[in-house]
């Protein structure tokens, strides 16, 4: 246990490391982006506003213990100040807007990959040959294509040129959100496209994973026993090897929602997609540090804890890791 | 050198040796990539091999240019990232001691945070640039080669030949370039090809993101301008296809690298970045 401890400790100083650095960055970054922010934004914001966006990036004559205290202090009541780019939106509700959005859209494709991915990976332990031959090469090619690459082709090939999906933006801009149906179906069709491109670039992944898994565990004696007393490959595969094998496709499940949340980022910036990476990008291109500040804050957090509740999970449910961790 | 290589292996040098090879006589036959050559948004012809992109720029000039800006770039952060993970993992493991428990933290904080919108966010706040992604990458990728390379030191350290060189009063500069390192050469070399092949994807995905110098040519701008100009609104496959097929070969080839190695298997640079949290053990 003291192993799960230390580790949850790390995603801890982890968190910590975050926050400072998210502190520190528009304080200590060379030419002093915060100075050009405010000559930007001066005068097309309300006065308190102003103080308050002035507060957050270090132009006060408050030494910085103070400032790093305040600063901590409003993090925790959930103070995120006001966004820039969404004026006069608060950054809390911008980035609640896209986490929603994300959350759905990587998410869904997340599972579906995972469930779809490992099927393909413990079948492919079981027949070995023509498929190992064939099936990692083309998964390394297709692996090499930078995903965002693989969104701009599904975008023009099936979006723009096939017209089967919307190309663009999460739901249809005629679609009333009181006609709940009409709103489901346009939101399934929009999110048609980025989820099958995120599913196609991480799919791999998920095979190889099983794969490896399984081969390993097919090797043991318990399955040979298995085979010995004459039982059905397909109980042996179902009721005795996947088992065992799923543990290490689990471990990569909890650093997949790092890829859900940060990795998607991306596929939503081609598709235009109003999750959290593509807020990120209109962030960055106005500047917006406030959000900007806030959504990397997010990410990493909602990271961590992931993080952190998988390695829970996995300690608790593997007597090995548990034996191991003491 | 050929005598052990394999088949895979042959074509992954094949084919860097092939881009590698536009890279160098490339532009200098070309002329300016930037140059408007005749109408936006040209299909491919045989006046214009890729045809023009949405500012009226060749796309063929523009691909082999790029490979130039893109292709160094990752060499260069491969080199650089490797050598700073060498020289942090190096000192962690041969110092021992506070220094090697603080930088093993360092080390692990740095993994487990997540890398692309840390990316972001560094990126954002530098002026735009070449050297603003070389720092970016630099800064972010150092941390799993720090942790390779320390693990790999720490077994080196206690062998009969570094042991002998220490009891010869050997300095300790001296042991780390002529024992610990020549001893370490098939994980540096795997390091630098996997290296390379994060630096190129990931200085491709923040140039795409536009935080790159949109002023230079390079294979990320050339997707950020397709991107920009609504290639995909209007059509025009060639401003964007040809990039990522270029992206997609220089990638597998450096797979192929990886994978062709003793015991390679898919190593650290085709599955990116095991689980970092083993080693919160330290």
């Amino acid at each position: 246990m003291s192993g799960l401890l230390r580790r949850l400790g790390l995603y801890a100083i982890a968190a910590w490391a975050a926050l400072t650095l998210d502190f520190l960055l528009p304080r200590l970054m060379p030419g002093d982006p915060a100075a050009a922010l405010f000559a930007r934004v001066q005068g097309r914001l309300a006065p308190e506003a102003m103080a308050a966006l002035k507060a957050t990036f270090g132009a006060t004559d408050a030494p910085l213990w103070q400032q790093y205290i305040d600063h901590i202090g409003k993090l925790a009541s959930g103070d995120l100040g006001t966004s820039l780019a969404f004026y006069p939106a608060p950054v809390s509700a911008v980035v609640g807007s896209g986490l929603g959005w994300t959350v759905f859209l990587a998410g869904g494709a997340l599972i579906i990959a995972f469930a779809l991915g490992s099927a393909l990976g413990a079948w492919a332990a079981w027949r070995r040959g023509a498929t190992e031959r064939i099936l990692a090469p083309a998964l390394s090619l297709l692996g090499a294509f930078p995903y965002f690459w693989l969104a701009m082709a599904a975008a023009w090939g099936l979006g723009v040129e096939l017209r089967w999906f919307p190309a663009r933006h999460a739901v249809g801009a005629d679609v009333d959100p009181a006609d709940t149906l009409a709103w489901c179906l346009s939101v399934a069709q929009h999110a048609a496209l980025p989820a099958l491109t995120l599913v196609l670039s991480s799919l791999g992944g998920w095979l190889l994973t099983m794969r490896g898994a399984m081969g390993a565990v097919l090797g043991e004696d318990s399955v040979r026993y298995a085979l010995a007393r004459g039982l059905s490959p397909r109980r042996i595969l179902l009721g005795h090897a996947l088992r065992g094998a799923l543990l290490p496709s689990l471990t990569a499940f909890g650093m997949a929602i790092g890829f859900v949340l940060g990795g998607a980022l991306l596929t939503e910036v081609v598709f235009s997609y109003p999750g959290t990476g593509y807020l990120l990008l209109v962030a960055v291109r106005a500047q917006d540090f406030p959000l900007l500040n806030a959504l990397f804050l997010v990410i990493t957090l909602a990271v961590l804890g992931a993080n952190a509740l998988v390695d829970t999970v996995t300690t608790l449910l593997d007597p090995r890791t548990r034996r191991a961790a003491e | 050198m050929s005598t052990g290589m394999r088949g895979g292996e042959r074509l992954g040098w094949g084919i860097l040796g092939l881009f590698g090879l536009m890279a160098l006589i490339g532009p200098a036959l070309l002329g300016d990539p930037s140059a408007f050559v005749d109408r936006p948004l040209l299909p491919p012809s045989a006046a214009h091999w890729l045809g023009t992109n949405g500012q009226g720029q060749d796309v063929w000039a523009q691909l082999v240019c790029g490979a130039r800006a893109t292709l160094s770039l990752g060499l260069g952060v491969g080199l650089g990232v490797v050598g700073l993970g060498a020289f942090l993992g190096g000192l962690s493991a041969l110092r021992g001691g506070l220094l090697d428990q603080a930088l093993s933290l360092l080390t692990n904080i740095a993994l487990v945070l997540p890398g692309l919108p840390l990316m972001v966010v560094l990126a954002a706040y530098l002026p735009p640039g070449p050297f603003t992604i070389f720092a970016v990458l630099l800064a972010t990728g150092w941390p799993w080669h720090a942790r390779v390379i320390r693990a790999q030191a720490l077994s080196l350290r206690d062998r009969d030949f570094v042991l002998a060189a220490r009891g010869l009063g050997e300095p300790l500069w001296r042991i780390v370039l002529v024992e610990i390192l020549p001893n370490m050469r098939g994980v540096l070399r795997s390091g630098v090809v996997g290296a390379a092949l994060f630096a190129i994807g990931a200085e491709v995905g923040l140039e795409f993101l536009g935080l790159g110098d949109l002023g230079a040519v390079t294979w990320g701008t050339m997707l950020y301008w397709a991107s920009n100009d609504s290639a995909l609104l209007t059509g025009a496959w060639w401003t964007f296809g040809p990039v990522g097929l270029a992206i997609a070969l220089v990638g597998f080839a450096l797979t192929l690298l990886t994978t062709g190695q003793e015991g390679g298997g898919r190593a650290s640079a085709a599955a990116p970045q095991p689980t970092p949290v083993e080693a919160a053990d330290v």
